[in-house]
Formats: structure tokens, C-alpha cells, sequence
């Protein structure tokens, strides 16, 4: 029982991460029709945000080491501490949770350079084209990073408050042998909010309504005098940033190297699939579900009676689901079916 | 034909003044350029994106191996085996992936070619060795080979009858290989079936309405080319008896996208110039390191020449994959039909601006002629 809720939890979150990209993913498909390969690229470079930050803040001075004595020592002390002391400590701790607001404006600008400078000539190519080209960025966005912040994974650790684990079975009476990562806790719920802000945003706000009007008919939103190019332009960018903040909150949970996109990238172009092309809700449902089942898969249990389940899980529901339900579970009929 | 066999085996006299004469890049050309004709039948003939071909590959050389480890050291019996186990692989492949098409299409090959990577490297390492490779071992038995010899010193190497198929004869058995196959493409691109292939890419709904059932054609056209990919395979093993499963990852499909791009996708010799192209800069790029940059660049002041190599470091050696993602874009972008096509195109506007200039003399078709024969060179 314990195991099953500990499993549960795992897929959530792991399903929480897939979510996000592969929400941001729909987005750019939904609005833009375009199929953007590049897109675990921009979580790798959302997590590389908070790596940057983090390098950022501890830009650190040689200070003479007071407490050794007998020979002249130095030590690195960042300038956050030398000017401002414990709050300076306490603002370098956080520094994961912070980049979140660095990384926004970020990601909205290579967002929108990325639409303005290259995306937007390809709304009018087949979409083998617009996978290669998009396939050619995150190549090249990859090596970027890779030249930039070298090969190896680069540990960002998450504040010290939130480190440990918690204890969730006590808080919730169900025994004591739930122990759980809090900063993976808090991913979950963080991605959860995220989530719920894009669809808010999408329902509730004037905007929202002109894109939703414009992913089904793009022309007549057009012919009603609204710039919906533009609005587009904005989605993409929000793409871009939702993909980033997902990164960002991900770096503590894996040490982000430069491959970190290609490896999620496989994956949520299934999960996307798998919810329907093009259908929002179906991209989040089916990020939890494939999240949930690659982590029951994973249970030594599981493994014993289907050796290798666990690596191919995700894949075979996908081949099972486009041959079943070649829409996928929540798709939009006649959205891409051919 | 002849002409083309002529200079594919005299590849290592007219390589050389291009510094690629040895026999190591020699055989990827060929190796590849089997990969990349056979990927060509399937992308573009049907104009199907598959994502998956890598696996076919990986496939092929696991099985060479194998053999190599069961049955004999002989090339023969591990080619046969690999081009027959890759064929039953895309069958399989091919008769789930097809009922989709389109971007579906390419997600359900990127799919499988996942699951057969991740299984190499979780399950099935007593088959595949996992990260390790596999690799030949002194006690293999080797039914066939005990059957005439007592087991030698030391490995032994991998032969066609005796001869030995590393370094130089490697890439001529290679090359032969590579003729062979390549005269099958083009018969195939040339049979009433290529034709239906073609008819399928242009329009596939009307191809329904004809009476044709598209379904056989497009399965044997993706059978025929995940084949090609297993005899690559099995030859990548024969030059070299080693097999790791990062062959079968999906960037590799992708590689071979893009050469198959370069060149021009459709065309007969695209698909291999492509390959040469690819192949030949990768080695000459990743070879390249910051000590000869300083050197290249040794003419230039001094603050100049550390800051081109800043530049370019980028883009070599180890940034080769940059340069390769670049070349990726800027391809797809602006010359979706490849380096042939461009080469065409610039053949033919030589070609109008001569018959202009000499509509004013008066001797049109004789330049005609002239022109052509020198482009047929």
C-alpha cells in the first residue's frame, strides 16, 4: 500500500514535468500549427536559466580566510554575502526558487526571437520540413549550451529549508513509512498551478478568448480586425516560457546537462500524441497518466513479471493508443487525421 | 552504370588530393551511402518520415556480430543474416507504423526505434552487452569455423573467403556491395513500382480512388529500405566486428535524414553525396583542434587571430554537432531539394544566359549540346 502511494506520488511528479512541456508543446501547435521539435530544448535552457542564476549570484571574491591562523589562507566569498550578509546567504539559498523570475523574461524574449527571427517561415512548409528545421535548432541550441556551460551535469541544489523529506504518511495518518522529497512536493503542486494559470488565462481573459477563437478559425478572427498574428507570436513566446519555468524548477531534481531536452523531448512528442494533437486538456491528462504508469512500471514487483516494462512503457502505450485511437484520447476529430 | 561503378572504385586514387584516401573514411562512404540509398526508397519515393531507421541499423549489426560470434568469421553468412533479421524487423515495424501516415507516421517509427534502444540497453544485455558492445571473444564457439580449423592465437579478423575485409578490401567488397544495391534502387526507381511509390507521395487519396491498394507497396517500399539499413549494418560489423546500441539512438536516424537532405531527397545520387559531403566534414571538422586554428590563422595580428579561433572552435571539433545543426537548418530552409537541386539550378541558369548570348550569334543548339555533355562529365 505504502509502495503503491509512494509510486503514485513519483508519477505524479514525473507526469507534472511531461505535463508542462507538453502543454507548451500544444500551444505552439494548437495556435501556430507548427510542430516544434525544439521545444525540450527550451526546458533545457529554462533549467540552464537557473544554473546561470545561481552562477550569477555567487560571483565570489577572494577574501583573506580570518579563522586559519598560521599561514595566509583565502577563501571565494560572493559579493551577495560581503554586502549584505545573512540576507545575502539566505537570497543565494534561494536561489533556485528566484530564477523563476529571471527566467520569465528570458524565455519570453528567445521565445519571440525565436517566432519572429526563424518559426514564422514555416507555417507555410510541410510539416516534415518544419520537424527537420525545428530538429536543426535544437541541435544547435544544444551545442550552444554544451560550449558555453561544458558537458558535464551541473548540480543546482534547492534551498536547505526543502531539501530533506517529508514525512507525508504522519500529516495525513497513514503510517509512518511515506517519506517523500519536499522540493519534489513542491514541483508537483508548482506544476499543478502552473497549469491551472495557462487555462485560467486561456478561459478567462479577453486574450485568451481571441487565441481560442483563432485556433479554430484563424481567418475569420483575422477578418474581424483583430492582429492575431501577433497574439500568436505571444502564445508561442508563453509556450516558450511555461517550457522554461518548467526547467527551472526541474534543475534541483536532475543535474541539468546539455542533453537534458532531447531526452524529455522523445518523450512528450508521445505524450502529446497520446492526449490528442492539438488538445490541451488531453496533453495534461495524458502527462500525469503516461508519468503515473511509467513509475508503476517501474515497481520491482512489475518488473519481475515483464522484465524491461519499465523502459518501454510509455512507447507501447503510445503505439497502442494512435492504432486504437489514432486521434488520441482527447483529440479534436479531424484535427490531423489522416 | 559502368561509369558509376568506375568511380566509386577508384574512389582511393581521386580521394586523395581531397586528403580522404584511407580506407577507414573510404568505408564509411560506401557503408553509409547503402544506408542513405535505401532510406532514400522509403523518404523519397512515399515522402515518409521515418524516424526509426537507426534501429534498423543497430539491428543489423548486432545480428553480424552474433554471427560472427555463432557461426564463422566469414562476412558472407553474418550479411545474409542481418539484411534477413532487419527484414523481419521492418516488417513488424512497418505493419503497425503504416496504418498512420504523416507526422503520426514518424512518431510511431521514433517510437519503436526508442523501445528497441532502451531494451538494448535494459533487458536485453545478455544479447546486446549493453554499454559495453558487443564484441567478438576468444571462446565463441564458431560452429562453422571449428569444422575446418582448431581455434588460433589470439582474436581473429573477419574474411570473405580468406580475404581479409579491414582496411583496403574491406571497402572494395564494401563498394561492390554498394554497386549492387545501388543498381536495385535504381531499377526500383525506374520499375512501374517506383512509379506507384512516387504516385503514392503525390497523392495518396487518388491512388485509393484508382483501385490501387496502396497498403503492399508502401510496406514493401519501408521492408526494402529498413533492409538497405540492415545490410549497412551488417557491413558496419564486417569492416569493424563491433556493435553498441547507441547506433540505434534516434539523433542517428536523424543523421541520415539530413545526408539523405543534403544531397536531395528523390534523386539517385543525392542520397550519396550527401553522404560523402557529411561524412567528409565530420572528419576533417572534429579532427581539427585549437592548436591548428592558431596555426590557420597565424597570418592575422595577434588579437585578431585569438578571436577567429574563439569563433570558429565553435564550429569544430568537438562543436561539430553545431556546425551539423546549422548546415540541418539552413538546408531544409533554403534548399529543400538538396545540393543536386542547387547544382541544377545553377546549370541552368548558366545554361539560359548562354542561349541568350548566343541567340544573337545564331548557334543555338550547338551549345545546347556542348553544355550538356560537359555537365554529363
Amino acid at each position: 500500500m505504502d509502495a503503491i502511494l509512494l509510486q503514485l506520488l513519483n508519477g505524479l511528479d514525473k507526469g507534472g514535468a511531461y505535463a508542462l512541456i507538453a502543454l507548451g508543446l500544444t500551444l505552439a501547435f494548437g495556435t501556430l500549427g507548427i510542430v516544434n521539435f525544439a521545444h525540450g530544448a527550451l526546458f533545457m535552457l529554462g533549467a540552464f536559466c537557473a544554473v546561470t542564476f545561481n552562477k550569477l549570484l555567487t560571483i565570489s571574491k577572494s577574501v583573506k580566510d580570518e579563522s586559519i591562523t598560521f599561514f595566509d589562507a583565502y577563501k571565494e566569498v560572493p559579493y551577495l554575502e560581503i554586502w549584505w550578509g545573512e540576507t545575502g546567504t539566505s537570497i543565494i539559498d534561494y536561489a533556485v526558487p528566484l530564477s523563476i523570475f529571471f527566467a520569465i523574461p528570458v524565455m519570453l524574449f528567445i521565445g519571440w526571437a525565436l517566432e519572429r527571427g526563424l518559426i514564422q517561415y514555416f507555417y507555410k512548409r510541410s510539416h516534415a520540413s518544419q520537424i527537420l528545421f525545428t530538429f536543426g535548432l535544437a541541435i544547435v541550441i544544444q551545442e550552444i549550451v554544451r560550449h558555453v556551460f561544458g558537458a558535464n551535469p551541473i548540480p543546482t541544489p534547492a534551498p536547505d529549508v526543502v531539501s530533506g523529506s517529508a514525512n507525508i504518511g504522519l500529516y495525513f495518518g497513514l503510517g509512518e513509512n511515506i517519506i517523500y522529497p519536499w522540493w519534489r512536493l513542491i514541483y508537483l503542486s508548482f506544476s499543478i498551478c502552473v497549469i491551472g494559470a495557462v487555462f485560467a488565462f486561456l478561459k478567462f481573459t479577453t486574450f485568451g478568448m481571441v487565441v481560442r477563437a483563432g485556433i479554430q478559425n484563424r481567418e475569420m478572427v483575422g477578418l474581424l480586425g483583430i492582429n492575431i498574428e501577433r497574439r500568436f507570436t505571444i502564445v508561442f513566446s508563453l509556450s516558450a516560457v511555461v517550457a522554461g519555468v518548467a526547467g527551472v524548477m526541474y534543475a534541483p531534481i536532475v543535474p541539468p546537462d546539455f542533453h537534458l531536452g532531447m531526452d524529455f523531448l522523445v518523450l512528450t512528442f508521445v505524450v502529446v500524441v497520446v492526449g490528442g494533437m492539438g488538445s490541451l486538456p488531453g496533453a495534461v491528462a495524458a502527462g500525469f497518466l503516461l508519468g503515473i504508469l511509467q513509475s508503476f512500471a517501474a515497481m520491482n514487483e512489475v518488473k519481475e513479471i515483464l522484465p524491461g516494462i519499465d523502459q518501454i512503457i510509455i512507447y507501447l502505450v503510445a503505439v497502442i493508443v494512435l492504432l486504437v485511437r489514432p486521434r488520441g484520447l482527447m483529440g479534436v476529430k479531424g484535427v490531423f487525421e489522416d | 552504370m559502368a561509369i558509376f561503378s568506375v568511380v566509386v572504385l577508384t574512389m582511393p586514387l581521386w580521394m586523395q588530393p581531397f586528403g580522404a584516401a584511407y580506407p577507414d573514411i573510404l568505408q564509411k562512404f560506401v557503408i553509409f551511402g547503402v544506408f542513405a540509398i535505401g532510406y532514400n526508397i522509403l523518404f523519397g519515393l512515399t515522402g515518409y518520415l521515418s524516424f526509426g531507421h537507426a534501429a534498423f541499423l543497430g539491428v543489423g549489426s548486432y545480428t553480424a556480430v552474433w554471427s560472427f560470434k555463432l557461426l564463422t568469421m566469414n562476412i558472407v553468412p553474418a550479411i545474409i543474416l542481418s539484411v534477413v533479421m532487419s527484414g523481419i524487423f521492418a516488417v513488424a515495424m512497418g505493419y503497425v507504423a503504416l496504418r498512420r501516415s504523416g507526422i503520426y507516421f514518424s512518431i510511431l517509427t521514433l517510437a519503436f526505434a526508442q523501445m528497441c534502444y532502451n531494451l538494448a540497453y535494459s533487458v536485453l544485455t545478455p544479447i546486446t552487452n549493453g554499454e559495453t558492445g558487443l564484441q567478438l571473444a576468444k571462446s565463441d564457439p564458431r560452429i562453422i569455423d571449428r569444422l575446418f580449423s582448431e581455434a588460433g592465437e589470439g582474436l581473429p579478423s573477419t574474411t570473405l573467403f580468406g580475404i581479409e575485409t579491414s582496411g583496403y578490401s574491406g571497402f572494395y567488397i564494401s563498394a561492390v556491395i554498394m554497386i549492387i544495391v545501388f543498381y536495385i534502387s535504381l531499377k526500383i526507381f525506374n520499375s512501374s513500382f517506383g512509379l506507384k511509390l512516387k504516385a503514392i507521395k503525390a497523392n495518396q487519396n487518388r491512388m485509393r480512388y484508382l483501385g490501387f491498394n496502396t497498403k503492399p507497396y508502401l510496406l514493401s517500399a519501408f521492408v526494402i529500405s529498413g533492409m538497405y539499413a540492415g545490410l549497412a549494418g551488417g557491413l558496419l560489423a564486417a569492416t569493424d566486428p563491433l556493435a553498441g546500441a547507441e547506433r540505434m539512438q534516434w539523433t542517428a536516424s536523424g543523421e541520415v535524414i539530413l545526408m539523405t537532405i543534403l544531397g536531395g531527397v528523390g534523386t539517385l545520387f543525392g542520397p550519396l553525396l550527401g553522404v560523402i559531403i557529411i561524412k567528409y566534414f565530420e572528419n576533417i571538422f572534429s579532427a581539427v583542434n585549437q592548436l591548428d586554428l592558431h596555426s590557420l590563422y597565424a597570418i592575422f595580428p595577434a588579437w585578431l587571430e585569438n578571436s577567429l579561433v574563439a569563433i570558429s572552435s565553435l564550429f569544430v571539433g568537438e562543436g561539430w554537432h553545431m556546425t551539423l545543426g546549422l548546415l540541418f537548418m539552413f538546408v531544409v530552409a533554403f534548399l529543400p531539394g538538396g545540393v543536386l537541386e542547387g547544382l541544377q539550378l545553377i546549370y541552368k541558369k548558366i545554361k539560359t544566359r548562354l542561349i541568350k548570348n548566343n541567340k544573337s550569334t545564331g548557334t543555338d543548339t550547338d551549345t545546347k549540346q556542348e553544355t550538356g555533355a560537359n555537365h554529363g562529365e
